[in-house]
C-alpha cells in the first residue's frame, strides 16, 4: 500500500512539473496537449505497473502468511482441505467431540465436528482413563489417514491430543429432511443432522423395528435397532440405533422399541454411511400416531 | 487329660497345616466333574447357553427350537439362550465371567479360545471319558433322543477339539473358505476359468482387470470402481499360504515361527499387487460380497458360511437392488493353491464347550443338551442355513440331507446354488482341510498373521515403501503388539533345555516357602513328641 501511494504522488508531481512548463502560444497549446497526452498515458502506465507490483507483493505476502500459519498450526487442515484430500493420505485436523461409541479394547470410535463439517474417527487408540475425557464439545487435534469403508469417509490409524485452550463446540443438528434422496446428501456425511415428519413403515419382517436388520437379535443382547421411514415422496430409508452409541438403556433405544407402523416422527443423529446413507439415530420423538 | 491335650494340639497343628496347603490353591479352582449315577429328572435345572449365529434369523430360530425340543424330552431342564454374532465378544465375556464364576453352562466357541479358558483349573469340562460313557456318553443307553454315537461324529472334526491331547469340546458345524468368482469378467478378460485355481492365475487375472479406458473407467466392467481381488479373513490368507508353501507358522507347543522369510516373500508379493490396484481386504475396503455383486470385484474369498451373500441372486444382500450387476455369473471354487495337485484349505467353524459347575446334575444336563445339538434335527437344519457341513456322518449320510444337496438351484433361498456348491466343495475336500496348533495364545498368533497383511496393504496404499527393511520393522511391531515374544518358549519341549524361564513368580515363591514352613512345623512337632517320649521313658 505504501508503495502505491508513493507511486501516485510521484506521478502527480511529474504531471504538475510538465504542466508548469507550458506557454500561451497556439503552438505551445498543441505542445501542451501532446505533453498532456503523454503524461496521461505515462501516468496510466505507471499506475498499472504500480498496481501489478502491489498485487504481486500482496500475493507473496499472503503466501508467506499462509506458510507461517501452516508452520505454527502443524499442518492442521480446514474442513475444505480435508474434504479435498486424497483417500489414504495423511490428514491433520482440529475438531470437537460430539459423541462416541462405547470404549472397548483400548479403542474409541468418535463422532466429531467443527463449524464446517463432520469427521468420523474409527477406532482411535484411547486409554480407558482418557475415554472419559471425550465429552461433547471437547477440542482435539487428530492426525491419521483419510480412508473409506463401504462409502463411509473416516479417519483411521490416528493419534490425538487434547487442545486445552478453553474453546469448545457442540453442533446443532442441521435439518436435512429435504436432502434425503439427493446428491447433496453426501456433503453432510458424519454431521449431526435432523429429519422431521417421516412416517414409520413396516420392515420386510412386518415389524416396526428389528433388533439387528434381520430381527435375529434382542433387547437383552444390546442389538442394533433398525427401522424404516418414508418421506412425503414415498421414498423409504433405513435408520439405525447403533447400540454401541446408544445402548439398550438409552432413551432413544426405548423410543424406537415403542414405535408402531404409521407413527410420524422427528429424529436426529449422525449421518453415517454404509453402502448409502445410514443415519445413526440418537434422539427421536413421535409427533402423531 | 494330658493325652487329650496332646491329641488336641496334634489335631490343631495338622488342621493348620491343612489349611495352609488348601490356601495355596487359587480361588478359581473347581473340583473335577464326577458323572452322577443317574440323571435326576425330578430336579429343576436351568442351563445357560451362549450361542453364536451369523446374523441370520433362521439360525437363531433353530437354536430356540433345539432348546424347546430338548425341554420337551427333559421337562425338568430349561435352556436359556444368549445370542452372539461375534466369536470375539463371546471370548471376552467368557474371560470376564470366569473371574466372577458366572460362566455359561454351554458355549459355542473356537478351540483357540478354549485354550485360554483352560487357565482356570477344571473350568472347562474334559469330555474324554464322558463321550465314551455307555449310559450317558454319545448315543448312550440312557440318552432319551437319537444322538450320534462317537463313531458317527467325523473323527477329524472331533480331533480338532483336542487341546494338549485332551478333548475339551465337540464340533458343532464346519466350514472352510471358498473362492467366489465372477466368471463372466474372467472370460471377458480373455481367460478360461480352470477348475483348480492357482495363486499365479488369480494374480495374473486380477492385474489384468485393473486396465482402464480413456475416461478412467475399468475396461472389464465399464465402472469407476474395481477391486479385482478381495480377501475377507487375512489371518486365514496368511495361514493357508504358509501351509501351502510348507512354511513354518508355530510349533504344536506354541513357539511362534511366523516371522520368517517365507512370510516376508508372501508380504512383498502381495504388496506388488496392491500397488497395481489388484488387491484389498475386508478390513480396508468392505465386505467382498458387496463388491462382487456390484460387478466391482472378480475374486472374493470368504467363508463357505457366507455363501448366502454371494452372487447377484443371493438371498442376503447389503447393497441396493439398483447397484447389483445382475448379468454376471458367479461360481464357486476351492481357494487358490500353490500346488493344485495337493490342495490345502483351512477347517473352521464353531465348536461347543461345557463349563464345569458345582452341581454335577447341572453339568450332566449341559452335556445332554450338547448332544442334542449334534442330533440330526439340529445338525441338518443349521447346516442348511449356510454353507456349513454337519459334523456327524449320521447327518451327512441321511436321506434328508442328501435330498437337500440334490435340489441345488431349485430356488434362491433354501436351495440357493452357490450355498450348496460351497457346501459340496467342502464335503468333497474334508481330507484336504487342516487346523493350526491350539495353545494359550494361539488366537493372538492368528491375529498377528492377518495384521501383517493388513498393515502391508495399508502401507502400499499410503505410498509408503514396502521392502526388506519395512518387513523387518513390521515383524518387530506386530510381535510387540500381540506380545508374541512372551508365548510358547517355556512350554515347548524342543526348546526346554534352552529356555530361560526367568525368576520364579511371586505366587510360586510363596507356595514353596509355605510348603517348606509346613513341613518344618510337622518335623519339629514330631521331634518334640519323640523327645518328650524319651524323657518320659527315662523318668
Amino acid at each position: 500500500m505504501k508503495k502505491r501511494i508513493a507511486s501516485a504522488v510521484l506521478a502527480s508531481a511529474m504531471a504538475f512539473c510538465l504542466a508548469g512548463c507550458t506557454g500561451t502560444a497556439p503552438a505551445a497549446d498543441k505542445v501542451q496537449e501532446a505533453v498532456n497526452d503523454v503524461v496521461e498515458s505515462t501516468v496510466e502506465e505507471v499506475k498499472d505497473q504500480v498496481e501489478d507490483v502491489a498485487e504481486t507483493v500482496s500475493d507473496v505476502a499472503d503466501e508467506v502468511a499462509e506458510e507461517v500459519a501452516d508452520t505454527t498450526d502443524d499442518g492442521v487442515m480446514t474442513y475444505q482441505e480435508y474434504a479435498e484430500a486424497a483417500l489414504e493420505s495423511e490428514v491433520t485436523i482440529v475438531t470437537y467431540v460430539q459423541a462416541h461409541q462405547s470404549w472397548w479394547d483400548g479403542k474409541l470410535t468418535v463422532y466429531t465436528q467443527d463449524q464446517d463439517g463432520g469427521y468420523f474417527l474409527y477406532e482411535l487408540p484411547v486409554t480407558e482413563e482418557d475415554a472419559e475425557k471425550f465429552v461433547p464439545g471437547t477440542k482435539i487435534k487428530v492426525t491419521g489417514y483419510k480412508s473409506e469403508w463401504s462409502g463411509e469417509i473416516e479417519i483411521t490409524d490416528a493419534t490425538y491430543e487434547f487442545v486445552d485452550d478453553g474453546d469448545t463446540f457442540i453442533a446443532e443438528p442441521k435439518d436435512i429432511t429435504d436432502k434425503l434422496g439427493t446428491d447433496d446428501l453426501i456433503n453432510y456425511m458424519n454431521q449431526k443432522v435432523a429429519f422431521n415428519g417421516f412416517t414409520v413403515v413396516a420392515r420386510p419382517s412386518g415389524n416396526a423395528f428389528d433388533y439387528k436388520y434381520d430381527n435375529s437379535g434382542s433387547h437383552d443382547e444390546n442389538s442394533d435397532l433398525y427401522f424404516d421411514v418414508q418421506d412425503s415422496m414415498g421414498n423409504v430409508y433405513t435408520f439405525t440405533v447403533e447400540s454401541y452409541l446408544c445402548g439398550n438403556d438409552s432413551d432413544v433405544y426405548a423410543a424406537v422399541e415403542g414405535l408402531n407402523v404409521g407413527d410420524v416422527i422427528d429424529c436426529e443423529g449422525f449421518l453415517y454411511w454404509y453402502e448409502g446413507a445410514n443415519p445413526h439415530i440418537t434422539g427421536l420423538g413421535v409427533k402423531t400416531n | 487329660m494330658i493325652a487329650l491335650k496332646k491329641i488336641a494340639y496334634a489335631a490343631a497343628a495338622f488342621l493348620a497345616c491343612g489349611l495352609m496347603l488348601t490356601g495355596c490353591h487359587g480361588s478359581k479352582e473347581k473340583s473335577a466333574f464326577e458323572l452322577p449315577e443317574q440323571f435326576d429328572e425330578s430336579k429343576k435345572i436351568e442351563i445357560v447357553f451362549w450361542a453364536k449365529n451369523d446374523t441370520n434369523k433362521a439360525q437363531t430360530d433353530i437354536y430356540k427350537k433345539a432348546a424347546d425340543d430338548f425341554s420337551k424330552i427333559y421337562p425338568n431342564v430349561t435352556v436359556n439362550i444368549r445370542f452372539y454374532t461375534d466369536y470375539g465378544k463371546i471370548y471376552n465375556d467368557v474371560i470376564t465371567n470366569i473371574s466372577t464364576g458366572t460362566t455359561p453352562n454351554v458355549c459355542i466357541t473356537y478351540p483357540d479360545h478354549i485354550a485360554t479358558y483352560l487357565t482356570g483349573t477344571n473350568q472347562v469340562l474334559a469330555l474324554g471319558d464322558l463321550i465314551d460313557d455307555k449310559r450317558y456318553g454319545l448315543g448312550g443307553s440312557e440318552v432319551k433322543f437319537d444322538a450320534p454315537t462317537r463313531d458317527e461324529v467325523v473323527t477329524k472334526y472331533l480331533d480338532e477339539c483336542r487341546i494338549g491331547g485332551a478333548l475339551y469340546a465337540v464340533p458343532y458345524m464346519r466350514s472352510t473358505e471358498a473362492l467366489y468368482v465372477n466368471k463372466t469378467y474372467v472370460e471377458k478378460l480373455g481367460y478360461e476359468l480352470p477348475d483348480e485355481i492357482t495363486w499365479d492365475f488369480i494374480w495374473e487375472v486380477a492385474d489384468a482387470a485393473t486396465e482402464k479406458d480413456e475416461s478412467g473407467n475399468y475396461k472389464v466392467s465399464g465402472q469407476n470402481v474395481m477391486i479385482p481381488f478381495i480377501y475377507k479373513s487375512t489371518d486365514n490368507m496368511m495361514i493357508q499360504m504358509l501351509r501351502q508353501k510348507g512354511a513354518e507358522y508355530t510349533t504344536d507347543y506354541g513357539k511362534v515361527l511366523l516371522f520368517n522369510d517365507d512370510t516376508k516373500g508372501i508380504l512383498l508379493d502381495i504388496a506388488e499387487h496392491v500397488k497395481k490396484g489388484s488387491f484389498s481386504t475386508f478390513k480396508i475396503s468392505s465386505y467382498p460380497a458387496n463388491f462382487l455383486n456390484a460387478g466391482q470385484c472378480i475374486f472374493a474369498i470368504d467363508s463357505t458360511a457366507g455363501a448366502t451373500w454371494m452372487g447377484p441372486q443371493a438371498p442376503l444382500s447389503d447393497i441396493c437392488a439398483d447397484d447389483i450387476e445382475s448379468d454376471i455369473e458367479v461360481v464357486v471354487r476351492k481357494i487358490p493353491q500353490m500346488d493344485p495337485s495337493d490342495p490345502k484349505m483351512i477347517s473352521q467353524g464353531p465348536s461347543i464347550c461345557i463349563f464345569n459347575k458345582d452341581d454335577p446334575q447341572e453339568v450332566l444336563a449341559s452335556w445332554l443338551f450338547t448332544q442334542y445339538l449334534l442330533s440330526n434335527d439340529t445338525q441338518i437344519a443349521y447346516a442348511e442355513t449356510e454353507g456349513y457341513v454337519p459334523v456327524t456322518l449320521k447327518a451327512q449320510q441321511s436321506e434328508e440331507y442328501k435330498d437337500y444337496l440334490a435340489r441345488r438351484g431349485e430356488d434362491n433361498d433354501k436351495y440357493y446354488y452357490i450355498k450348496i456348491d460351497a457346501t459340496k466343495m467342502l464335503l468333497d475336500n474334508i481330507d484336504k482341510t487342516f487346523i493350526t496348533p491350539v495353545f494359550n495364545g494361539s488366537a493372538s498368533v492368528r491375529d498377528a498373521a492377518g495384521q501383517l497383511i493388513e498393515n502391508t496393504t495399508k502401507s502400499v496404499r499410503r505410498s509408503q515403501t514396502v521392502d526388506d527393511e519395512y518387513v523387518k520393522k513390521l515383524y518387530d511391531d506386530i510381535e510387540a503388539l500381540y506380545r508374541l515374544d512372551q508365548l510358547g518358549a517355556s512350554i515347548d519341549p524342543s526348546n526346554a533345555s534352552k529356555a530361560d524361564l526367568g525368576p520364579l513368580p511371586s505366587g510360586a515363591k510363596a507356595l514353596i516357602i509355605s510348603l517348606g514352613a509346613v513341613w518344618t512345623l510337622i518335623l519339629l512337632y514330631l521331634l518334640y513328641v519323640e523327645i518328650k517320649k524319651r524323657r518320659t521313658k527315662k523318668k
